[in-house]
């Protein structure tokens, strides 16, 4: 993905039991969606702490994207509902700090939606490539 | 014309607030009509005939001043699809087209009266006031 | 200092074809830890394992990451060739670049460039792992089974001949549930107390089978394999054991106008009664809001006849406390109230009813001896109305009915129709439907031969109204195939009323921590394929517990769920995930809020003393996780303020370092 000649780094949580497996499906099915995008694994969309992102900015990241179940569909009952939460507060806060709205996002893709796990992250990766670099929150000490 | 019915259709959806698409078909609304017998097209009809967009055929259909706005279907539809308010508003695109209402917003109030569903009144002084 | 082995597959072409695998191995032999890096053409394989056991004894590696396909694949393969080397199977990460990078990306380059990273992020991870051991816990080898209809009588008689203890709690004084209130049964119209009675026999007589009938379930603890559970038994004020259900109290009552529950009061009991002839247990039961002796100490006429001397009106409710190591929830149905439907008049005319009242009208045992009569008057009907999806199908908004469909309706009506139809020739029978949903083996030729052998009229349209005029209810309806308003004079209406869950569900799913869906409806562990499991452990589901269900459906998935307890039961011990939450006692605050966040009530506080950098102790309150409970999710390490909860296997520094290894 390029937009005006800049290749975007995106990290994308996926839950083990939805979204990595709608990931898994799309690859399956060779849908295509950006390089840019570098997925890790997390038992529940819960379990990533507000922490890991602010990371991910801080070290150079141009986005951060979060895939869960669909609300009602959590392996562990609610904790997707956690995260929509925590994130609503997390992203307005970063919103506030300079981190724009676009860079953000919280995503349900279940097991069996490969096709909208691909169209997402061709979605996502485009409109933070289109957004550019992010300086804001970005530690000059880790750059090597 | 596909283009006047497309237009027509979005105006009567905006004017009613229905969304056609809920309708699953169980002619409750035309069980429940009291003057259903009078009417060429009837409740579940104009759901679905507005849906696929043939407004024009009701436009011109006397069935719109047989509506007697008495709001059973709404009450009784299963999907809250609203049938009623699918008729008024086709009425309404008449009337439109008929260049003004037939009163003033002044006579409202005088007019009002709690136990009645307003839209009630506002059809029935569209129908019968020429 | 880890010593990592990275071993590199081709997949065939699958991974190869896009991504430069002998360049991964090359880059990545100077990633931190990493000494040993190899590709091959099939990890996965005899071969490629043998490869992998070589290297891990020749390099004396600590930990393995393997490029290869999706951890969902093969991270189990490869964990057990990690054991079979020697090594903890929880020491091997996968790196995704076959699902997530070669098969989504065409370019040669930018895939290899990914497969790196994401092999760096798997090192990285590798890196911070530590060995991990499952716990193990040991499994009560008894079950209990929650709600005595068929569901649960099949669920018991499943378990019980397999050779495990079961206990039923049924909460009213009969097990039989709805089934034992049914008169025919589709699509072969086989008579449901003649199948359902001698199972009810058999769960009684079985000698691994304890049914507690009239007792609740009051509260739960424990985990799977252990549960505590505490039942209570509610006074019947006869003794259970004494009383021979000779039923003479039963005649001899002087107070008979009670509204007999069993026949949804189309007619009356006493007040002391047993709810019909083929109970289980067979042994009456006093009614307290009705017996003149609890309610003004005057009468005790049931005492004087009783031979066996069973009555005892000073009984007491009593609690008891036992532990099972698996739970089976079938609570049932019932039919939702039609009050709030105006237009159907229920609550204004007798013969408006509902289906499950039909069924009561036709049987045999019911009020009227197995006769078609109007509950009115008691005439015979001749022109009976059936409306279909009373509450089912409704919009949310509508917040009349029910969302979903209530499934059994569609095949109950026909049976109905049918039925009335051959006994009753004369009788005209009108179903208005607004589709006939027939999804069942041998459903739709029923629902075909009731229309065509047996001239019942299906109307596709639905009733708008139905008003009590003389003693005739006036029906109109729509024909929609016709295009007109029907007008039927009917002697009878029967409503075919949405189902919905018992009202004593919700509250058993607060104290299981099972999760329900918004209609109350238990939830699977998954809705394909773990449909008997709840995503608790240790709790099984049986029934239209879950969703509405025919018998045959329920009997099967009854089965499923005994199957499932079974191999629970089985086991001596269980072995857990060990991927669990842990947390630091030191860093810990007792703040509780780890305990709010975690759906399965696996962590609990206790008191803990500890000693202070000045020698003194101190006693502090602090958070502990019961492996055996905990599922992994990780929502507590995420609430917990001080950072003292961690998740193992995914903890917090090893998704640093992978977030760090993919930013670099």
């Amino acid at each position: 993905m390029q937009v005006n000649g800049y290749k975007p780094l995106i990290v994308a949580f996926c839950c083990n039991w939805c979204s990595y497996a709608g990931a898994d499906l799309a690859g399956n099915n060779r849908l295509a969606y950006p390089a840019d995008v570098k997925i890790i694994r997390v038992p529940c969309s819960c379990r990533v702490n507000p922490m890991f992102i602010l990371r991910a900015f801080q070290r150079g990241a141009d986005g951060v994207i979060i895939c869960g179940c669909h609300p009602g569909d959590c392996h562990y009952t609610s904790g997707n509902y956690y995260t929509r939460r925590r994130m609503a507060l997390l992203f307005s806060m970063l919103d506030y700090l300079g981190i724009e709205k676009e860079r953000t996002r919280v995503e349900w893709v279940s097991a069996a939606e490969g096709a909208k796990f691909a169209a997402t992250m061709n979605d996502f990766a485009e409109k933070v490539a289109a957004l550019g670099e992010n300086k804001r929150l970005e530690d000059l000490r880790c750059k090597k | 014309m596909q283009n006047k019915n497309d237009r027509l259709k979005e105006q009567i959806l905006r004017s009613s607030g229905v969304d056609p698409r809920k309708c699953m078909r169980c002619g409750k609304c035309s069980g429940t009509c009291p003057s259903y017998d009078e009417m060429e097209y009837h409740p579940h009809q104009f759901v679905y005939m507005v849906e696929n967009g043939d407004i024009e055929t009701l436009m011109k259909s006397q069935s719109i001043y047989k509506c007697l706005s008495c709001f059973a279907c709404v009450d009784r539809c299963p999907r809250s699809v609203e049938p009623a308010k699918i008729i008024e508003a086709v009425r309404l695109a008449v009337i439109r087209q008929q260049n003004g209402d037939r009163m003033t917003t002044n006579d409202i109030p005088s007019k009002l009266d709690p136990d009645m569903p307003q839209q009630a009144l506002m059809s029935a002084l569209r129908k019968y006031s020429k | 200092m880890q010593r990592i082995g990275v071993f590199v597959c081709h997949c065939g072409t699958n991974i190869a074809g896009t991504v430069d695998v002998k360049a991964v191995a090359d880059a990545i032999k100077n990633e931190p830890g990493v000494v040993f890096s190899a590709e091959y053409q099939y990890m996965c394989s005899q071969a490629g394992q043998e490869l992998i056991k070589n290297a891990v004894a020749e390099n004396r590696l600590t930990g393995i990451v393997v490029c290869s396909c999706s951890p969902r694949m093969h991270e189990a393969t490869f964990r057990k060739t990690a054991a079979a080397a020697g090594l903890n199977p929880y020491m091997v990460e996968i790196a995704n670049i076959r699902e997530q990078c070669s098969w989504v990306h065409k370019d040669m380059l930018t895939g290899t460039q990914k497969a790196i990273i994401l092999a760096k992020a798997a090192v990285a991870k590798v890196n911070l792992n530590t060995p991990l051991t499952p716990g193990e816990s040991p499994v009560t080898k008894r079950a209990l089974v929650i709600g005595g209809g068929i569901a649960g009588i099949q669920t018991a008689l499943d378990i019980a001949d397999a050779g495990f203890k079961v206990d039923i709690v049924e909460k009213n004084p009969t097990i039989g549930g709805k089934m034992a209130q049914l008169d025919k049964t589709f699509p072969t119209l086989d008579c449901a107390a003649c199948i359902l009675t001698p199972k009810m026999v058999d769960a009684a007589q079985n000698e691994n089978i304890k049914i507690y009938s009239y007792s609740e379930v009051t509260e739960v603890g424990g985990f799977v394999g252990n549960f505590e559970v505490t039942i209570k038994r509610k006074a019947r004020y006869v003794k259970e054991d004494v009383c021979t259900g000779c039923g003479i109290c039963t005649e001899k009552c002087p107070q008979k106008k009670v509204p007999n529950e069993f026949n949804l009061g189309m007619d009356n009991r006493h007040a002391i009664y047993i709810p019909f002839a083929q109970a289980v247990p067979k042994v009456a039961t006093i009614d307290p809001r009705y017996c003149v002796k609890l309610k003004t100490g005057k009468c005790g006429l049931c005492e004087k006849v009783c031979t066996a001397g069973a009555i005892d009106y000073n009984a007491k409710d009593e609690y008891v406390k036992e532990k099972y190591g698996a739970i089976v929830v079938a609570t049932g149905y019932n039919p939702i109230s039609v009050d709030k439907f105006d237009e159907f008049a229920y609550s204004q005319s007798k013969d408006v009813i509902t289906s499950l009242e039909l069924e009561r009208l036709m049987n045999a045992a019911g009020p009227t001896g197995g006769t078609l009569l109007r509950p009115s008057d008691g005439e015979h009907p001749h022109t009976i109305v059936f409306v279909q999806c009373v509450g089912s199908r409704c919009d949310a908004c509508a917040q009349k009915g029910k969302e979903y469909c209530s499934k059994i309706c569609c095949m109950y009506t026909a049976k109905h129709a049918m039925l009335i139809r051959d006994k009753y020739p004369d009788t005209d029978v009108y179903v208005f439907y607004i589709d006939v949903r027939t999804p069942g083996k041998n459903f739709d030729e029923f629902y075909r031969r009731a229309v065509e052998e047996y001239g019942v009229h299906y109307i596709k349209g639905m009733v708008g109204k139905v008003s009590p005029e003389g003693k005739k209810l006036k029906v109109q309806g729509s024909d929609l195939i016709y295009g007109k308003q029907l007008h039927i004079d009917a002697d009878l209406v029967v409503l075919a009323a949405a189902i919905e869950p018992d009202k004593s569900a919700r509250p058993l799913a607060t104290m299981l921590t099972a999760s329900m869906d918004t209609n109350d409806f238990f939830t699977e562990a998954h809705p394909k394929l773990r449909p008997v499991e709840s995503p608790t452990a240790g709790v099984f589901l049986s029934g239209t517990c879950q969703g509405p269900k025919d018998i045959p459906e329920t009997v099967s998935q009854a089965g499923a769920a005994a199957s499932k307890v079974i191999g629970l039961l089985v086991k001596d011990k269980l072995k857990g995930n060990p991927c669990v939450a842990h947390s630091n006692e030191l860093m810990c605050n007792g703040c509780s809020t780890c305990e709010k966040v975690c759906p399965y009530g696996a962590i609990s506080y206790v008191d803990k003393e500890f000693r202070m950098p000045d020698r003194t102790t101190k006693v502090r309150r602090v958070a502990v996780v019961n492996e055996a409970v905990c599922q992994g999710c990780g929502a507590c390490t995420v609430a917990c303020m001080s950072g003292a909860m961690d998740l193992k296997g995914f903890l917090n520094k090893q998704i640093m370092a992978e977030v760090d290894a993919i930013c670099k």
